[in-house]
């Protein structure tokens, strides 16, 4: 009797009553309508026409002229934008250059962030739980800010060239600021705890006498490290890859604040297109350009938390 | 026997943590600074936290910002904690791929994308942009962050609890107020401070969809942070760094005192 019960309670999902089906419905329909719609939206407005006039683009759907008005809507959408942007080597370049950082960045984001991840694993089980926190806590704390901190440090007078002058390693101030370089410090100290974390949890869990056997068998730690702890360990490089290089292709705080002003990054290029010239349609066909480049990337990505989720429930 | 850290792994560590933490902290030290110039130290000074009490438009923004943090903190728990149940307990429904989806699909899109579409979902059904329209955004993205720490805990804890209590005839919605509800406390509270700090924080999506009268914090940051550097700034940014610092730990608190071992944080994603 007692199993009946338990057995009711497991195939409970599909005999959905009430108070268990809006438990699904209400964060459903609200992605449905604050995450999933607006894109559809993006979408038709990229195939519409910047006007000066409120809102700032035509064709707007009228549904009360019935089909007709559907008929015309239909009629006035166009590509006009999407060949704007295949022509104009200004998003074209844009484009690259996102890609050329993003992947620069997460390169470097993986040199610095793999050792860090591979230190705390390696650190006493004790003292984990802090170094954990210690790592999660600057995430915590406002992005805009950390961003701000870089600007004090790399500023023409600023500290790192005050340091640099006075251990003699400079004669002549460089020029930090507005440089690809202060761009890749921004992002790498921006992302590195979504680098960190993921390869961490995958080298905690790591049987720490795989490598003991290999060392028994005569492997050298090198080879060990190439043949054991990397392949173990490659399910969060991946995660963390990807939760890196995504966001970061379409960044726009970093290289507007620490980056130059030539040479536009993704996200900046659309910002510009919609604050400063107003032109919606075309900010909105940016997009869902960008959204087409990151599309692979992101389904890579909701299959490995999917699999997750399965293995958990 | 389990090999210590190697003197590789000792650098690494140190020199990754010096770097996360010496830009915050040199920041927070030069609000303190008495001269007006901000590369020059000219000894301690509250000069600038002073400066800033008169200071009626960055008073009013942080005002703002509060109350849209709470607020969409708030609804982003609930939501959030729904969206954890239907995801861990709820086993297969129809459109699961599709919601499982539209949880992790906003972790990773860049802001500037979910900014303009949300922008663009107001203007079509012409609501005032403003107050309620950042506050829909930010519900919108942190919701998927509690959904996400809600869920490790629900799948992390042992389910033969729950069966034990419904198999003992208690009904479902109070084997859930009194059984699964204080096991995942703990998660639900990182929850709440992790949405109420990412709110704090946002400039994108609050610069799409803010209106007029409603400038946030971070848009009155980056205004004047575009100009340059300002002690001014940096007590402000101080302050916040001080609130993000306490909410942490008192959520850590509340995660010791309830006994959970969870991870105190959000950051399985």
């Amino acid at each position: 009797m007692k199993g009946g019960a338990v057995g009711e309670q497991a195939t409970g999902g599909n005999q959905a009553s009430w108070p268990r089906r809006l438990i699904v419905l209400v964060p459903y329909l609200w992605l449905a309508a604050f995450f999933l719609l607006p894109f559809v939206i993006v979408f038709k407005l990229s195939l519409s026409e910047m006007v000066r006039a409120q809102p700032p683009y035509v064709p707007v759907l009228d549904l009360a002229e019935g089909f007709e008005g559907l008929k015309a809507f239909f009629a006035a959408l166009s590509p006009r934008n999407y060949a704007l942007i295949a022509s104009d080597s200004i998003y074209l370049a844009s484009y690259l250059k996102s890609l050329e950082v993003a992947s620069i960045a997460t390169a470097l984001l993986l040199l610095i962030g793999f050792p860090l991840a591979y230190g705390m694993a390696r650190a006493p089980r004790r003292l984990q739980p802090f170094l954990f926190m210690a790592v999660v806590l600057p995430f915590w704390t406002a992005f805009l800010i950390r961003i701000y901190a870089w600007i004090n440090i790399l500023q023409r007078d600023g500290l790192l060239n005050q340091a640099l002058q006075a251990l003699g390693i400079v004669d002549t101030r460089p020029v930090w600021l507005a440089t690809n370089t202060a761009v890749y410090i921004g992002l790498v100290y921006s992302y590195l705890p979504f680098m960190v974390l993921p390869i961490y949890a995958t080298l905690e869990k790591m049987d720490e006498t795989l490598l003991e056997a290999a060392a028994d068998l005569g492997c050298p730690p090198w080879k060990a490290f190439w043949l054991v702890t990397l392949p173990v360990s490659l399910k969060g490089v991946i995660a963390g890859v990807l939760l890196c290089f995504i966001p970061m292709v379409g960044e726009f705080v970093i290289p507007d604040l620490l980056g130059g002003s030539e040479n536009l990054m993704i996200g900046q290029t659309l910002w510009t297109e919609f604050f400063g010239n107003g032109d919606w349609p075309v900010a909105s066909a940016v997009a869902v350009v960008l959204l087409c480049l990151l599309v692979v990337p992101m389904m890579i990505y909701q299959h490995m938390q999917a699999r997750a989720i399965e293995r958990g429930s | 026997m389990r090999k210590g850290p190697s003197w590789f792994n000792i650098t690494a560590l140190a020199l990754g943590l010096a770097f996360l933490y010496v830009p915050i902290a040199i920041l927070v030290i030069y609000s303190f600074n008495a001269s007006r110039l901000v590369t020059v130290w000219g000894g301690w000074s509250m000069r600038w936290y002073i400066a800033l009490m008169h200071d009626a438009a960055m008073l009013d923004a942080a005002w703002v910002t509060l109350r849209i943090g709470l607020l969409s903190a708030a609804a982003a728990t609930m939501l959030g904690t729904l969206a954890a149940l239907a995801l861990t307990r709820f086993g297969r429904f129809r459109g699961r791929i599709l919601f499982g989806g539209m949880i992790y699909a906003p972790l990773v899109m860049p802001e500037v994308i979910t900014g303009l579409s949300l922008l663009l979902l107001f203007v079509a059904v012409d609501v005032d942009r403003g107050f309620w329209t950042i506050t829909v955004a930010h519900t919108t993205l942190t919701m998927c962050f509690v959904a996400i720490i809600v869920q490790a805990r629900l799948t992390d804890f042992d389910r033969s609890l729950e069966e034990a209590a419904m198999d003992l005839g208690c009904p479902p919605l109070k084997t859930f107020l009194t059984v699964t509800l204080p096991l995942i406390a703990p998660a639900i509270a990182s929850g709440f401070v992790l949405a109420f700090t990412l709110s704090l924080d946002d400039l994108i999506l609050a610069s799409f969809t803010t209106g007029p009268g409603a400038t946030t914090l971070p848009i009155r940051i980056y205004s004047e942070v575009r100009l340059g550097v300002k002690p001014e700034i940096n007590a402000v940014c101080t302050i916040l760094i001080a609130v993000v610092a306490a909410g942490i730990v008192i959520a850590s608190l509340m995660t010791k005192l309830s006994g959970g071992r969870g991870q105190p944080v959000g950051t399985e994603a």
